[in-house]
């Protein structure tokens, strides 16, 4: 696995997920600055962190998405590379219609930083080969602005189409309005691409790798995706 | 030639800050406010001297950047 993160300014969350990369491939990413308009030879995993790219001005990820990186990270996607953005990742992949629909302020205008449990909908991708279809695990979560919207129209063909790979559940892997503390439209915390090579979510499991850090829920969204370019 | 671009978020799409401004509103004892809507309003010194051109530059800015139309609905005038 030779991943890339890639840092804009703002961008704050880089070192946890290099963190949990490493921890799961034994090899360190390259970090990548948003001004460069290359990715390094042989990249197979471009990785989009958290943060508050560019302080989140006129929306979030909206200036990220125009950054020169973004054209390399655009024809690496193109060419079936595998794109994972976290959080602030999320909301840039939306922002360059990387992946479809937008993330609004939370329902109740709060931050919200908090574990959250998510259900993962579908096992057969790179992202989530690791996990049962409808296990569920705990993620830390912290944005102002996750509440994922998209027409009805791209609802029904993400819904229909099996491009959910998240959804914010009770630990016992209900979908409830009470778990969606965002407000999210049909509890969406992570979508695919139709091609299943590009990943958004708004919770962070690189932050959850390590029993050091309270668990290691979050470890097989990054084994599945070494294993993925292990076979590949 | 001046742009302004008015953005606003889509009928239809959840506008939590335009609720919490309703709320607000009622709380300091304003009666009859229905629903509130909140944008933003970007204004553009453009040195494009027709008018034509410029509306269309703006346009294109707003398409690009300025708005989001999955969420956001945007209009132009030019002062």
């Amino acid at each position: 696995m030779k991943s890339a993160i890639i840092v804009f300014p703002g961008t704050n969350r880089e070192r946890d997920m290099a963190i949990a990369l490493e921890r799961a491939s034994g090899r360190k990413p390259a970090m990548v600055f948003h001004l460069q308009d290359a990715l390094p030879p042989g990249t197979d995993l471009v990785v989009l962190p958290g943060g508050f790219s560019h302080g989140d001005y006129l929306r979030c990820g909206a200036m990220a998405a125009q950054s020169p990186i973004m054209r390399a990270v655009r024809d690496f996607a193109e060419r079936g590379g595998l794109v994972l953005g976290v959080c602030n990742g999320f909301q840039i992949l939306t922002e360059a219609g990387l992946l479809p629909g937008a993330l609004l302020r939370n329902a109740t205008l709060r931050f919200l930083s908090m574990d959250c449990h998510m259900r993962v909908e579908r096992a057969d991708t790179p992202f989530t080969s690791h996990w049962q279809k409808g296990a569920v695990f705990r993620s830390p979560m912290a944005h102002g602005d996750g509440n994922y919207f998209c027409d009805d129209e791209t609802l029904a063909r993400l819904n229909g189409e099996g491009l959910v790979a998240f959804r914010y559940a009770t630990p016992e892997g209900s979908i409830t309005p009470a778990a969606n503390r965002n407000g999210a439209r049909d509890n969406i915390a992570g979508i695919l691409s139709p091609t299943l090579r590009i990943c958004g979510l708004m919770p962070h499991p690189e932050d959850l790798v390590d029993p050091l850090m309270g668990g290691t829920d979050g470890l097989p969204l990054f084994t599945s995706l070494l294993d993925s370019l292990a076979s590949a | 030639m001046r742009a302004r671009v008015t953005i606003m978020p889509k009928t239809g799409v959840l506008d939590p800050q335009g609720k919490a401004i309703g709320h607000a509103l009622g709380s300091l004892g304003f009666a009859g406010v229905g629903e509130v809507r909140a944008g933003k309003v970007i204004e553009l010194e453009l040195s494009e001297a027709d008018p034509a051109k410029a509306r269309a530059v703006a346009e294109e800015m707003a398409r690009r950047l300025l708005a989001n139309t999955v969420i956001e609905s945007f209009k132009v005038e030019l002062a």
